[in-house]
This record gives structure tokens, sequence and C-alpha cells, in this order.
């Protein structure tokens, strides 16, 4: 991507020295909206030496903050930890230039700021050095910046707090010609004993998410919302819920109806009291089955092609033997363990947001919307989220909270969804389809693959402009960046819609095009006859990367070592945001349930930032993945989703999580995303084991539903 | 109005006596730590102390706990407690963080009365707690940690 990138400098209101970059986006996300208010500063160096970080990324767990905040930490020659870290409102300058909008998601925050923030952070020391050589009139090349002080001979010191009004009155650098520390003398970037900035105030209980904010005059509010998604309030009975004491308002929002009141239970009780009639249509008609058909009917249509070479038809036809296979992957919710939340006031024409959210650009939009006030009068206060896995990408609570604090202006109100609220109304990860073709040369050599999914689109809802000549590049990912060198090879898509709202779940459609490759390529050896890691090694010739992870896995693993007659390993390969990782699970026979009792992941993210928060996101993934692999699915009877609780859809527990040991195989290069990797390779890895400890295949998800159980 | 004792203090609470425990710490009293997940008593992110036992505050009726000792993270202390915060620290286990405060209130009241649990009995003692993050692997290891600063 081209870009230019402006450095900024203005004194902030204390005398302090902020920073700005602006970067002129090559796209835009259909919400954007122009930036009301004027950021100033991704630094911000008061006189009394405190420098505070406005990092643009939200944090749910992924150490963005620490991670973030270490880049600039180490150009600017300062401990990280006495950094600041201040979360960055709703504004343009704050937009992720790999997605086009302010949201963090896709695992891009660091791959973005990678390059930008450790130019902040040297272009800022340069600044401070070229003033402390003008105070002292010395050339500043015979001066040091360290530990947030400026050194010169004769021990000449300055803090940064004190250079920081002469610094700002500086020309700006050009970014481009900034020189950046080289790799070998980072001492923050890739420490393996930095800690996170943020446990000691999340192991005190300090009041950090958006289910915790509070305003005082705070009301609360619960929503009753149609049990079919999409419904809307057609006529409502509120003559209960408005005689419980406490009860401040009952509002019809359209899509539901809310009551407020003093205080959450009180809401809750009342919501349960009301007795609404909902207007459903269509909707209310969509089933598993529904969906099922509608995937099948996308097989019959033309698909767009996302990538090929070589003639992948005569490449089939030519095979000396060839394989069919279908795999289908069920609905997930996202099941954040903080449920939707939004706490807003609107007054005199503005709204004010306190909320969890992955996306403040979009939040202000839906607030702006359901608030009936302009976007630039909407103040979107960030705050940490309870979970994220792609759910806080979406706007919905927000957009329904501004529209009740509409209703009862000047006073601050906090919807809280229940768990029941939160696991019916989701936007599920999509169902897919996917049939694939194998050909086989008589050496047992794959010669032509042909992939096809078909699946909803979540990008042709969210973000449309996206979706160009029929392809969602969401929708590709784990296909068109396949590793494998394959003669003959085609992958496709055909967007189809199932008339269920859909949403990104952490790794998206690496998690569903993995599980379809990664099993199919061990349909394939087997039909070879040969080893499954070797028979992936030997497609990967131009991959040097891929083959050093998919070497590394198998050597932890202990591959082609005895197995055993309860007991199998199975494999799994790909290029996951950038980043190149290899697992094998180890499953075992206990009776007659089977046991995941190890995973192994080797990664290369490039660069590990921060090791210990990329071993610690592997794990994370490799959870998520046994979540979403095991047992859960979402089922939709006549419109409405029957899982409502954790009894229903169960995120993995203690009990089950198996060891899990991750090697960083770190190449050197750029960093590659880390948030999502340890996802999508385990249901593959489990279903490789699955079929060679019990030669049954798994092409279905979840496990449980195929009749394999795991205890 | 009900009289609660709360980390040591005592507090008057004008609420219905069928109001869940959680709501009356977080709404009524102001302590946000104590998390709601589920209101099953399926997850585990709510779970206080009630003289001393772990108990999941979101299907405890605050009128069961009147004149009783409730402890939350907010006020989790003494020598075990400071031990598990400890741990938890050194180990890094948060992840989102969400859970932990309720994850700290079961580690504690096993290392309590178990100052020195096998790894069957951390596994009984904290499956009732959801990570949906998946910081198991760290939680077992700071419970151990823990478990040594005790002396156990």
């Amino acid at each position: 991507m081209e870009r230019r990138e402006f450095l900024r400098l203005s004194l902030t209101a204390a005398g302090g020295l902020g920073i700005a970059f602006h970067l002129p986006l090559a796209r835009q996300p259909a919400a954007a909206a122009a930036a009301p208010f004027a950021p100033n500063a991704w630094l911000r160096i008061d006189p009394d030496n405190r420098i505070t970080f406005v990092c643009p990324s939200n944090e749910m767990g992924q150490d963005v903050h620490t991670a973030l905040a270490t880049l600039v930490a180490e150009e600017l020659e300062v401990p990280v930890a006495s950094l600041v870290i201040e979360q960055a409102p709703a504004a343009a300058v704050y937009t992720n230039a790999m997605l086009g909008g302010q949201l963090t998601g896709g695992s891009t925050s660091v791959r973005d700021a990678w390059l930008k923030l450790r130019q902040a952070g040297a272009a800022t020391r340069g600044l401070l050095l070229e003033a402390a050589g003008r105070t002292w009139k010395l050339d500043s090349k015979l001066l040091a910046a360290s530990g947030g002080h400026v050194t010169g001979p004769g021990g000449k010191r300055l803090s940064y707090g004190a250079l920081a009004a002469t610094a700002a009155s500086l020309p700006a650098p050009d970014l481009d010609k900034v020189a950046l520390k080289s790799p070998s003398d980072f001492t923050q970037i890739g420490s393996p004993t930095q800690k996170r900035l943020d446990t000691p105030a999340k192991l005190r209980g300090d009041r950090l998410f958006g289910i915790d904010a509070t305003q005082p005059g705070m009301v609360y509010a619960a929503l009753a919302q149609s049990p079919v998604i999409g419904g809307t309030v057609q006529a409502v009975d509120d003559r209960k819920a408005r005689a419980i004491p406490g009860v401040r308002a009952v509002v019809n929002i359209g899509d539901g109806v809310a009551v407020v009141a003093d205080h959450f239970w009180t809401a809750k009780k009342a919501r349960d009291a009301l007795q609404v009639k909902w207007l459903v249509g269509a909707a209310g008609a969509v089933s598993n089955d529904s969906v099922a058909r509608a995937l099948e009917l996308g097989t019959g249509k033309a698909a767009a092609i996302a990538r090929e070479s070589g003639d992948v038809a005569s490449g089939l036809n030519q095979a000396s033997r060839k394989l069919e296979a279908r795999y289908e992957l069920p609905m997930l919710a996202h099941v954040a363990l903080e449920p939707m939340n939004c706490l807003a006031l609107v007054a005199n024409g503005t709204c004010d947001i306190w909320t969890s959210t992955q996306y403040p650009e979009g939040a202000r939009a839906a607030a702006a919307a359901r608030g009936g006030v302009k976007p630039e009068s909407v103040r979107i206060h960030p705050q940490f989220i309870g979970g994220g896995f792609g759910r806080r990408l979406e706007t919905d609570a927000i957009g329904q909270a501004a529209a009740i604090a509409k209703a009862v202006p000047g006073v601050p109100v906090k919807l809280i969804w229940t768990r029941e609220d939160d696991t019916t109304h989701d936007y599920y990860r999509p169902a897919s389809l996917h049939t694939l073709e194998g050909g086989l040369d008589k050496y047992g050599n794959l010669v032509a693959l042909h992939h096809r999914m078909v699946s909803p689109s979540v990008t042709a809802r969210a973000f449309p402009a996206f979706v160009k000549d029929g392809l969602d590049p969401f929708m590709t990912e784990g296909a068109a960046n396949l590793t494998y060198a394959i003669p003959h090879f085609r992958t496709s898509t055909v967007i189809q819609d199932t008339g269920v709202r859909v949403g990104y779940w952490r790794s998206v459609s690496h998690a569903l095009n993995a599980f379809a490759f990664e099993s199919f390529m061990d349909e394939l050896a087997s039909a070879a006859g040969k080893d499954p890691v070797a028979f992936r090694l030997a497609l990967l010739g131009s991959q040097p990367r891929q083959r050093a992870v998919l070497d590394k896995v198998a050597a932890m693993a202990g591959w082609g070592g005895p197995a055993g007659r309860d007991r199998a390993l199975g494999v799994a390969s790909m290029e996951c945001y950038g980043t190149h990782v290899a697992t094998v699970a180890e499953v075992r026979r206990q009776g007659d349930k089977l046991r995941c009792e190890r995973i192994w992941v080797a990664v290369d993210p490039g660069i590990a930032v921060r090791p210990d928060q990329v071993q610690a996101q592997i794990v994370s993934g490799v959870i998520t993945g046994l979540t979403g692999a095991l047992k859960n699915r979402i089922t939709i009877r006549d419109g409405q989703v029957q899982e409502t609780n954790f009894h229903q859809f169960e995120p993995l527990r203690l009990a089950q999580a198996p060891r899990i040991d991750v090697a960083i195989v770190a190449s050197g290069a750029g960093p590659g995303g880390m948030g999502e990797v340890g996802t999508p390779l385990v249901a593959p890895a489990l279903a490789n084991a699955v079929a060679r400890l019990t030669g049954k295949r798994v092409r279905s998800l979840p496990f449980s539903a195929a009749g394999v159980n795991f205890g | 109005m009900l009289e609660l004792k709360v980390n040591g203090a005592s507090r008057q609470v004008d609420a219905d006596g069928d109001t869940p425990l959680l709501w009356v710490l977080r709404d009524h009293l102001d302590m946000p730590g104590t998390k709601y997940g589920c209101g099953m008593a399926l997850c585990g992110a709510c779970t206080v102390h009630v003289d001393g036992q772990p108990v999941r505050s979101c299907v405890m009726p605050v009128a069961a706990v009147a004149g009783k000792s409730v402890t939350t993270i907010e006020g989790l202390d003494g020598k075990v407690g400071r031990a598990v915060r400890q741990a938890w620290e050194a180990v890094d286990v948060p992840q989102c963080g969400y859970c932990q405060p309720g994850q700290m209130m079961s580690a504690t009241a096993l290392l309590t009365r178990n100052p020195k649990p096998s790894e069957a009995e951390v596994t009984e003692a904290m499956n009732g707690n959801i990570c949906r993050c998946g910081t198991y692997d760290r939680i077992r290891r700071a419970i151990g940690d823990a478990s040594r600063i005790l002396g156990g």
C-alpha cells in the first residue's frame, strides 16, 4: 500500500509534546464517519516527565496495550512500564491502515503498528535530543537518550519532560528518514521477562470493563428482544412491569422493549414481566435444516475463483487417483464472558458511550444513528473488553443503548444483556460447506486440488464495499494463501445467504477452510500411502518458514515414534495472518470416550514482540479451537436459537484443557498476526488423529454430532 | 433494609431479599470486581466467599447472607489471598481478565482448606470457573506457585 505519513507536532494544553500521524486511507469502510474530535497525540509528554501513550487498539486480553506501548518505548528509550496507557477515543487518526477503519481485529494490531509506532518513538527521541542540543548548544550527535532523560558531556542531564516544550517548537522530521533501531539493539521488543502492564488492575477487580462503567445518576436497562432475531415489536403489555417498584420507564425501541429501572435486577424482573407480541416475518422459518438446504443450493451456483494455477479440470482428469470429500462446519456463538452491554447518555444533542468495543468508529456511527445525534457529537469511551472474539466488532447493543438513552435524556442508562440474551442474539459464525477434489499421480504426489466453499458472507453485511466480483476476502483466507505448491489448483467461493445473522468469529474463515483443507490433506496422504507430515513437506519446497514450523512441531510431538493401540497423533499446517503455524494433537482412547491429551504448536510470527504473550495467545487460540470443535453448535428452530446458557453452549473447562506446548520459531521477518493463529488448526489436527486412532473420518463438526465423544 | 458484612465492613442495603448478592455488590454497593457471566452458577465469574466458603453470588439471594461475612475480590487478603494474588501476578495469568476475580476467589478457597492440592483436587475445585480466553494452564501454574508460597 502506497501511503505518505505526516508527522504533526503540537503543543498540548499542558505544554507538552504531542505527536500525531495522519494516514491518508487507501480505502474507507462503509460506516466511516468524519473525525469529529481532533486527536493531537499518540504520545504526550508532560513537563513532569509523565509520558502517556494513547493506544489505538482495544484491549481484550491479547495484551495489545503492552505490545504497542513496547514498540514506542523501545525507540523512545523509556521502560515500557513507565508509560501511562490511555485508550484512544474514536477518531480517524487512529485508523488501522490494514483494515481501513478504527477497529481491533484480523490479528492486525501489531502488524499495523510495527513501523508507525516505532517511527513515532524514534522521531520523538530525535526531537528530544535536538532540543537538548539547542538547550546546551551542543551537537545532538554528542548526546544520548535513555530512561526518559537526555544526557550529555560533563554530566549534563535533562528529563524528556523538561525538554518537551523546546522539542515541540522544532520542525517535524520526515518519518521515512527517521533512523530506527536495529533489531539486534532491541532491549524491550522480544523481552521474555516483561510483564503485562494491565495484570495488577485485573487482579484487584478494578473498574475496567464496559459492564463496570458508571456515571452519576446512572440507571439500568434490561431489554426484551424478539426471540427470532430481526423481529420487531408489534404490541406491548407493560402493566405488570410498570407495577414493579423501582421501574422508571418502559421504552419501545422497535427491535426491543426496554425496562429502565433503578437497579439491574429490578429492570430484569420487570423485563421478564413484559408481554410483547413480535413481528418476525420470514426469519421465523429458519432452522438448521433450512440452513443446510441453502448451502446445498449454493453448491450449484457459479463460484468466484480466489486463486488458480494450472488447469484443475485437466489435472484432475489426468490424475491416477481421484478423491472427493465434503466438509461441513456448524454455526457457533462467541460467548464472550462479559455479556453485551453499553452505558449511554444522551443530553443536549450529544451522546456519550462507555462500552467494551473492538470498533469505536462503528460504535460512534451506531450511537449517532439511534441516539438521534450527529456523529461528531458522539463521544466514545472505550473500556476493557471482557472477551471479544469478534463479537464486539458488532455495535447492536450500542445502538440499542443509545436508543434507550434518547428516551430518557440527561439520564445515563446502562443496558446489560443477560447471558441468554447474548447467546440467542449473537452474530453467529457462519455455517459452511466445502467440497474438495484431489488428484494424485502414480507416485502418490498431489497434482491437482479443487476446493469450493459455500457460506454466508459476514463482510457483505458489515463492510459491503470490501466484497468485489463475488469474493469476500475474509472467506478466502486459509484457502487463497494455501502454502502447498500444487500444479493444478483452484479455490473458489460461493456467497450464500442462509437467513442467519452472521459475524466474524476468532480466526474467521481460517478455521473453516483449514478444517476442510487440512483434513483432506490427510485423506490424500492416506490414499497415497504416505506419512501425513512427509506428504505435506513434499509440497512445501518454496515455503521454508512453513517447512520449519512443520518440522519443529513433528519433532516436539515425537512424530513417527511408537503410537500404541489407544493413542494417535494428528497434524495440520497453514499460514495464518502472515504467521506460519503447525499443530499436532494427541488423542487417547479412554473406554468409550476419547480425550485430547496434548497439543503441540510451532509458530513463526517473524518477530515475537511479546514472547510470553505469543505463548499465551497460542494457548488461548487452541482452547478456543477446542470450544468450537468438540461439542458446541448453534441450533435454530422456527427462527429461534435454542442454546441459551453455558449448559447448552459450554466453553471448554479446565478439566478438558489439554497440556499445550508452544515453540516460537521466529525467523526474523516482520511480525505476523497472533491473536487468532492458535485456533484454526485444532479441529483438523484432532480429526486427523481421530481418523488414525479409530478409522473414522469426521467431516462434519462438532465431533459430538459425528458420534465422536471427547470426555 | 438488610444488613450485610462485606469485606469486614457493615453495609446497609435497600434491596429486595430475592436480589442476587451479585447485583447487590455491583449495583447497590458499587463494587464491580465480582462479575456477571451467566446468572445460573455455571461459570464462576461471580464467586465470592460467604463465611469463608466459595459461593456463586449470581444465584445467592441477598437475604440468605444477611448477618454473614462476605468477602469479594476487592477484599481478598490474608495469607492465602495474598499468596494467590502474588502468584497470579508473577505468572501473568489474565488475558481479558474478566473471569479472574472468580478464579482467584475459588483458588483461595481451595488453598485455604487444602494448601497442597493434587492436580485432581485443583481440577475439581476450579472446573466450575470458566475462562473463555483459556488461561487454564497458567491458573494451574499459579495455584502451584501459591501453594509453594504457603509452604505446601
